[in-house]
């Protein structure tokens, strides 16, 4: 996902002189490719991320597109107020991009667990947040920029996550994207742990339950109405990501469903509220924070059961 | 009627800013009347900047670091002609144009919206950086607080700056030597400061912060590299009960001390060059 991010980016930035790759000192080898072709459009400002941010912010106030990329917690929570002041108080077109994001980075440890992004992003006034579950998401998603003004966040996973999509979605209305169908329970995920989701609705499957599974990369602006219809005739909506549950994704549905008021069930599946003072896998410290696929599996069942 | 010369328009300044905080209720009135000369000559003097061209492609940008002396900087703007004068009179008001941290939302002459003290050096350096990679000629000039100079994100900026050469830019920092609960040396001392700026690659120039043609000197020369003019001043600078005192960072002047603060005000007039 992430060469899928710098190839995309790097076409972009090609047909177009306001983009500027601005990074903190992260992207060892993923960058020399961009750096090749338009060292004028790109700029380390070294382990400086409130400095990465400022600058960005004040590149976009003179008409570049500034895309601020770094790993992990880095480019959000270390820089949070520049965000916040800097890009969207003032609505600026900063695109801020973090690699690595969910569990991906588990053996370097809880600094790197990147699991509230999302609830600090979709907080912002202006933010618009994405988070794209393969390659031809994330591509999707790199198209939207140029014709999406003001500040974004884009969440990678890491690289090398197995493609789900056969053709590359349209994400213009914000839509969920409809990996199978089914006509239980409508699964709906953000971002790579989508392989999960896939795992799970296999097993389901052959326990007769149907499971109809889609990815939601656009999470803010959130079309619910896209969502509800998306569950339409199953019993209703199984949120999953690699996030904490508080101000997530599946937050962001109940939200919005219960804002208009409509009553749809929803089962919403995260990790812990916990510090994980653990190392490992993306698979092991899913299962240690609450998201082993068994468990998956079983309380999307009880869900479809006995709601 | 605007303001006729750089003098003028800061003392005019001074005079709207205690009225401004007094009616308001508000505080930092210290540092308002201790930037407000910098402001003067910058927006007055320096700066290839002026009213009816707030939106002109190559004009220079300033930008207010130091948010919270917001009520001198729109007495600056509001005195040159930025605005009407009135909007001075409604200052912290439900739902005005003015309030009490610089925004630069629907406020002609505010480049960037501050408050959170460390934002606009990086921002600054961010504008510089496009500038000189598009080949245009503004400047920009970043005026901080001396205190927020602790805030670790102007060093960030001010190395990244020099790594890059930034002549376009310069840094004036308000050196009133006080924060909000005792002098910046007793806190977290910035001494030598000079030295530090120095150490950190820029052309560091110090001059009296009130002294308006030393201030045009030091901020409108040119410079190879990022530029800091370390102005010296005095915190609350004109009214005597409020100079160099801790409490005026915070304290809201009542009627009759701003009555007191507007007649030593008014008494340096005769001296005012127009």
């Amino acid at each position: 996902m992430r060469d899928a991010f710098m190839a995309a980016l790097t076409e972009q930035a090609q047909q177009d002189s306001r983009v500027n790759l601005i990074i903190a000192d992260i992207g060892f080898k993923v960058v020399d490719d961009f750096v090749a072709k338009m060292p004028d459009q790109f700029l380390n400002v070294g382990i400086a991320e409130q400095t990465m941010i400022g600058v960005a912010a004040g590149m976009a106030s003179l008409g570049k597109r500034p895309i601020a990329y770094s790993l992990g917690n880095f480019p959000t929570i270390r820089c949070l107020e520049q965000i916040r002041n800097d890009l969207c108080y003032h609505d600026l077109d900063v695109t801020v991009v973090s690699v690595g994001a969910g569990l991906a980075y588990g053996t370097l440890g809880y600094t790197h667990h990147t699991v509230e992004d999302i609830a600090l992003m979709r907080a912002l006034p202006n933010m618009k947040v994405y988070s794209p579950a393969d390659a031809l998401e994330c591509r999707a998603v790199v198209e939207l920029l140029p014709t999406t003004p003001g500040p974004k966040y884009i969440r990678l996973g890491k690289n090398k996550e197995p493609r789900i999509h056969e053709v590359q979605p349209d994400l213009s209305t914000g839509a969920p994207v409809l990996v199978r169908d089914g006509s239980d329970v409508t699964l709906i995920v953000v971002g790579p742990i989508v392989t999960q989701a896939i795992e799970a609705a296999d097993a389901l499957a052959k326990q007769g339950v149907s499971v109809r599974l889609l990815t939601c990369p656009v999470i803010k602006p959130l079309n619910i109405t896209a969502i509800r219809e998306a569950a339409a005739g199953t019993v209703g909506i199984v949120t999953l990501e690699e996030h904490t549950l508080m101000g997530g994704f599946g937050s962001a549905v109940l939200e919005a469903l219960a804002v208009n008021g409509w009553r749809i069930p929803v089962l919403p599946l995260a990790l812990n509220d916990a510090a994980a003072a653990t190392v490992g896998s993306q698979e092991y410290l899913r299962e240690h924070n609450g998201l082993s696929t068994e468990s998956v599996i079983a309380r999307i069942a009880d869900f479809t059961a006995f709601v | 009627m605007p303001s006729t010369s750089s003098s003028e328009l800061a003392l005019d300044a001074r005079i709207s800013a205690v009225r401004m905080v007094s009616g308001a209720g508000a505080s930092h009135i210290g540092s308002a009347l201790s930037v407000i000369d910098i402001a003067s000559v910058l927006y007055g003097r320096v700066a290839n900047v002026a009213p009816d061209r707030v939106s002109d492609p190559d004009r220079d940008i300033i930008l207010i670091s130091k948010g919270h002396s917001a009520s001198g900087i729109y007495a600056v703007l509001g005195n040159a002609g930025y605005f009407p004068l009135e909007w001075l009179d409604r200052y912290c008001v439900d739902g005005a144009p003015l309030g009490g941290h610089v925004t630069a939302h629907g406020i002609p002459g505010v480049e960037f919206s501050t408050g959170a003290l460390g934002h606009a050096l990086p921002y600054g350096a961010g504008i510089a950086i496009a500038s000189k990679r598009d080949g245009n000629a503004r400047r920009v000039f970043v005026v901080l607080s001396d205190g927020e100079c602790q805030e670790g994100s102007n060093w960030e900026a001010a190395m990244l700056a020099a790594q890059h050469r930034l002549g376009n830019l310069t840094a004036i920092i308000d050196r009133n030597r006080l924060q909000i609960l005792a002098a910046t040396e007793e806190i977290s001392s910035l001494e030598p400061f000079a030295d530090k700026w120095t150490a950190f690659g820029w052309d560091v120039v110090e001059v009296d912060g009130h002294d308006h043609d030393a201030l045009e000197a030091a901020i409108g020369g040119e410079h190879d590299r990022p530029r800091v003019v370390i102005a010296n001043t005095t915190k609350g600078k004109g009214v005597d009960f409020m100079e160099n005192s801790v409490p005026w960072h915070t304290n809201t002047p009542n009627a009759e001390q701003a009555a007191d603060a507007i007649a030593q005000l008014e008494a340096l007039r005769e001296g005012v060059t127009r």
